[in-house]
């Protein structure tokens, strides 16, 4: 009986079994990880989306065929139009997170270190925070007109708050005992925020930047939706009144592609910054 | 609390005068009085609980709310049982931090000095808990300290980088001849590295012993098993009592 015991545990833990049972996980595995898969899925819903469009009888007014949407983005950005559009929404974009991640920041660093700044900024923010950005158009076109400064504006106001939490988090978060380290070892005050807060605060911060650029973008596309002339927005909305759903998808294309552009640059941002993280993560 | 102008004896680096310390209703320290001399070890032995960490914080000017006189020079350094690298700057800036004047030249060769000059240019995250503790070492060494307080440093090594540790501080330590302090609830490490050893208990100082074993004969040395056993006894341990045999698994 003991030997059948130690057989049958042979069996399963021998190299056959283990090889058996491994081939059909190994064949997924190498499904998985070859790369065409990777494009599969896209080159279905394109394959799906041209039959709907071209035999399929979905109308051009519901859905245009991707042939028509590229050719279409081809004649836009030969015209000049799309580039001019991108442009504008560019430019938009940057200089409201320029704005709003400063005072993010700013803001975060002073209720982050200094009591007083806590006590008169904290609750302030807390309470904007919980006003949708979106809910301000109307009061920001009343204020600011119906120019690039509404928009830039309701930028920088949205993408402040993401920065302005993390960052703070993130200051508070700063290990007690590398501060009381630096401290024993001859750091000042500055020099305490220089070598020991900020540089702790850093991850923080980049995560806040991340959620702000996806934030921008959706911000933007609502402001340049509503009210503008020129930029992304303003191009589909006015395809929207023509019935062109090409001239839509190009405009959804464009948006995905930016954001996912911004996202990359965070991501090398950090690959730079936060260097010193590589020891760990390869852990 | 009255930290540090220079201490008047040119031998004394720093000195404790009816020192206390109460958290609230709870008194951690009644009353401790200490002179720490300079090029000499002196090794802090207690309980986990007793306050002995409580009293090198005082030293180091890191707690402003400790009663009676505390004077400690300026030129005080630490090592933490936790390495307290920034993990963000390289280690030769970790070496130099909070230091005006220094280039990278000095800190390697204050890594030099425990074998770590390789490793200058690492992220502290890459380091082992060693190798970390090895250039805690030269952050204090460099500043040429007066005081040394040192934190049960080895507490989170394994037995054979302790050993190897413990040769390495006693050779800075001979060379570079601060007053130090060494905090520990290990009795073996104190009697291998320090001249002096004090127990801490219920809030003063028990056991003032000197231990004059050259530092060859510490480990072999047969008085050693003696005062080992003695400052056991002195924190509570009866090592040799008859432990009752435990009952055999059928």
């Amino acid at each position: 009986m003991a030997a059948t015991a130690l057989r049958s545990r042979e069996v399963v833990v021998g190299p056959g079994a283990a090889r058996s049972r491994a081939r059909p996980v190994a064949a997924l595995r190498r499904v998985g990880s070859s790369r065409w898969l990777v494009v599969a899925g896209p080159l279905l819903l394109l394959g799906v989306w041209e039959l709907a469009t071209t035999v399929g009888g979905v109308a051009p007014q519901t859905l245009a065929s991707p042939a028509t949407v590229a050719s279409t983005a081809w004649d836009l950005t030969k015209s000049g139009e799309l580039p001019d559009a991108l442009v504008v929404s560019l430019r938009r974009v940057a200089i409201g997170l320029l704005l709003g991640v400063s005072a993010g920041t700013v803001l975060a660093v002073l209720s982050g270190l200094f009591p007083v700044g806590e006590r008169l900024i904290d609750p302030l923010v807390q309470m904007f925070r919980t006003m949708p950005a979106l809910a301000l158009v109307p009061l920001f076109i009343l204020w600011f007109g119906i120019d690039e400064r509404p928009k830039v504006l309701l930028v920088a106001f949205a993408v402040a708050f993401p920065i302005y939490v993390n960052t703070y988090g993130g200051i508070r978060g700063v290990d007690g005992r590398l501060v009381e380290a630096g401290r024993v070892f001859g750091l000042g005050r500055w020099g305490l925020i220089r070598h020991v807060v900020l540089p702790g605060a850093l991850p923080s911060w980049l995560v806040g930047l991340r959620f702000s650029l996806g934030i921008a973008w959706i911000v933007l596309v609502a402001a340049e939706q509503i009210n503008a002339t020129s930029g992304i927005g303003a191009l589909m909305t006015n395809a929207q009144n023509l019935l062109q759903t090409d001239v839509i998808l190009v405009g959804l294309l464009v948006y995905s592609a930016l954001g996912l552009a911004s996202d990359r640059l965070v991501r090398a941002l950090e690959r730079r910054t936060l260097s010193w993280r590589q020891g760990l993560q390869s852990l | 609390m009255a930290t540090g102008p220079a201490v008047a004896l040119s031998t004394t680096a720093a000195v404790l005068d009816g020192y206390g310390r109460r958290f609230g209703d709870r008194t951690v320290i009644e009353h401790v009085d200490l002179d720490l001399r300079e090029a000499e070890v002196v090794a802090l032995l207690g309980a986990s609980g007793s306050g002995k960490s409580t009293l090198l914080r005082a030293l180091a000017g890191l707690d402003p709310e400790a009663e009676g006189i505390v004077e400690a020079p300026p030129e005080r350094a630490v090592v933490f049982q936790d390495h307290r690298l920034l993990p963000w700057r390289r280690v030769w800036r970790n070496v130099i931090i909070g230091l005006r004047g220094r280039t990278r030249d000095d800190a390697i060769r204050a890594l030099d000095e425990v074998g770590i000059a390789a490793r200058a240019d690492a992220w502290p995250g890459t380091l082992s808990g060693g190798e970390s503790q090895r250039v805690a070492l030269a952050r204090a060494f460099i500043r040429e300290p007066r005081l040394l307080l040192l934190d049960e440093p080895f507490g989170a090594l394994d037995a054979l980088t302790r050993i190897r540790m413990h040769a390495l501080l006693r050779a800075l330590c001979d060379r570079h001849r601060p007053a130090t302090l060494l905090v520990t609830h290990d009795v073996d490490e104190a009697i291998v590295l320090a001249d002096r050893v004090l127990v801490l208990a219920d809030g003063r100082i028990t056991t003032d012993l000197r231990i004059d074993l050259s530092a060859g004969r510490r480990r072999t040395d047969p008085g050693v098993a003696d005062l080992r056993a003695r400052l056991l006894s002195q924190l509570g341990v009866q090592e040799d009592a008859v432990q009752p045999e435990p009952p055999l698994e059928p």
